[in-house]
């Protein structure tokens, strides 16, 4: 009986990840995508306002602070999500524009961005 | 999607604008005050950037980004809006068909009278801009009316700006006439409010952002922005209004531009030039 609900438990776990491939990313890809997500102009393009130390970032803006110091800064990070997903909860004349509020990212590329930053 | 979308627009613009009205009074027909607002203007700048000369604000970014400065002048040793002062000149004085000509439409014939525009038409109860009275121009002598944004009007815009050259800017709100301080007080509002998928304002990039980069672009002050329009833009190659630069600056807050000679743009143009009173007229000029 125990033997049988233990691989039943494992079948089920393999047919999760077998229906669910996209959930299988790892925490290198969440990265990748996040940072693609800092660089992309039609994306996030938090490059043109923030400087961060990553040696692809190029010719970056200095409206915001530059990310560094993060996990400092934001020990929790979900202070960090809310700030990009709405900066203009915290300053409703930010010129950082509202990238969750008004769906210039989506949620899977907030996580993502937000999983990037928070290395520096 | 759209819906939601207009709602949180319009939302936001709630809420900026009751931030306007905390920041800076003078958002109602009762209580708005231009002569408030040009010297409040000049005192944010004069603060912001302590070393730059007032009279240098008709340079735009030059007249704070000592960098670009130095490209700029290279570039105005050989004015790459030179060929267009003449070909302007030339299609000022090409009789119409019907004889008459441009003169013949403006105070002066048209000659040093930029700093005069735009201005309040009572009669017609709108801001008139100089490139709109080109156009009624020719089709009062039954000439077609030319395109808004650059060629032909640019050119004739650019060489009436030339003939005027130094004259100070005199941007007149009549007294007493309500119209003509509604029209001041849109497109000071359109200024500051909002807008877009980025939620952004005019001055989130020309006040608070002026001088700072947004990658590789630095904003300019909005002090002195339609002073030396028509502009030769080397990213455009070639010489723009003013209203094609408000269409361009308005697609960067990722919102749907308005047409060129727009109500609303030419309330703006009021309100812009009316804030660069007392600077000189210095167009056409040069942009990178
Ligand atoms: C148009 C400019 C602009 C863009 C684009 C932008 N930001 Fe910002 N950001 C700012 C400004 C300005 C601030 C400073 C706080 C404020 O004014 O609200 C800020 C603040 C922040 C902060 C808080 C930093 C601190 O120390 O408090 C974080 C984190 C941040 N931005 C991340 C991002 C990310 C991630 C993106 C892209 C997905 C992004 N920003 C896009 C302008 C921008
Ligand atoms: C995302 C930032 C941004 C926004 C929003 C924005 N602009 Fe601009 N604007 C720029 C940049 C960058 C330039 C090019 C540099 C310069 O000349 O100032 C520019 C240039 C201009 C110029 C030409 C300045 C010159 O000296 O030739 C005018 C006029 C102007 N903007 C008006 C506006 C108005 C009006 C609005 C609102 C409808 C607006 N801008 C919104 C970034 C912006």
């Amino acid at each position: 009986m125990r033997k049988l609900s233990t691989s039943m438990c494992a079948a089920s776990l393999l047919a999760l990840i077998a229906t669910t491939p996209a959930i299988a990313i790892t925490a290198e890809e969440t990265v990748a995508e996040g940072k693609a997500v800092y660089m992309g102009k039609s994306r996030g393009n938090c490059i043109s306002c923030h400087q961060i130390n990553d040696p692809d970032a190029n010719l970056a803006g200095n409206q915001g602070p530059p990310m560094v110091a993060m996990t400092q800064r934001f020990p929790d990070k979900r202070m960090l999500r809310a700030q990009v997903w709405d900066a203009s909860k915290n300053n409703p004349i930010t010129i950082m524009p509202p990238l969750g509020k008004h769906w210039i990212l989506s949620e899977e590329e907030i996580d993502a961005v937000v999983e990037y930053i928070y290395q520096f | 999607m759209k819906i939601i979308k207009n709602i949180t627009i319009g939302l936001s613009l709630l809420l900026s604008s009751q931030l306007v009205f905390s920041a800076q009074p003078g958002t109602t027909l009762a209580s708005v005050n231009p002569e408030a607002d040009r010297m409040a203007l000049q005192n944010y700048f004069k603060k912001r950037f302590p070393d730059a000369e007032l009279a240098d604000y008709v340079n735009g970014i030059y007249a704070v980004d000592a960098d670009s400065r130095e490209q700029w002048e290279e570039l105005e040793s050989f004015p790459p809006y030179e060929f267009d002062v003449e070909e302007g000149e030339r299609l000022f004085k090409t009789a119409f068909a019907n004889g008459k000509g441009y003169a013949d439409c403006f105070e002066n014939g048209g000659v040093g009278i930029r700093q005069n525009f735009p201005y309040w038409d009572k009669e017609a109860s709108t801001v008139k801009t100089l490139e709109q009275e080109i156009n009624e121009c020719r089709e009062s002598n039954g000439e077609k009316p030319l395109k808004w944004g650059k060629g032909a009007i640019a050119q004739i815009s650019a060489y009436m700006a030339w003939t005027s050259r130094d004259n100070v800017f005199d941007i007149k709100i009549p007294e007493g006439d309500e119209g003509a301080l509604a029209a001041y007080l849109e497109g000071k509002k359109f200024f500051y409010t909002k807008r877009g998928q980025l939620n952004l304002s005019c001055a989130n990039c020309h006040l608070q952002g002026s001088n700072v980069r947004i990658r590789a672009d630095l904003a300019g002050p909005a002090l002195g922005h339609p002073s030396h329009f028509p502009v030769f833009r080397s990213k455009w190659g070639s010489l723009g209004t003013l209203h094609r630069r408000y269409k361009g600056c308005h697609k960067d807050s990722r919102s749907k531009p308005l047409d060129m000679q727009h109500e609303t743009f030419r309330n703006l143009e009021y309100f812009q030039t009316y804030m660069s009173n007392g600077l000189v007229v210095n167009g056409p000029g040069s942009r990178k």
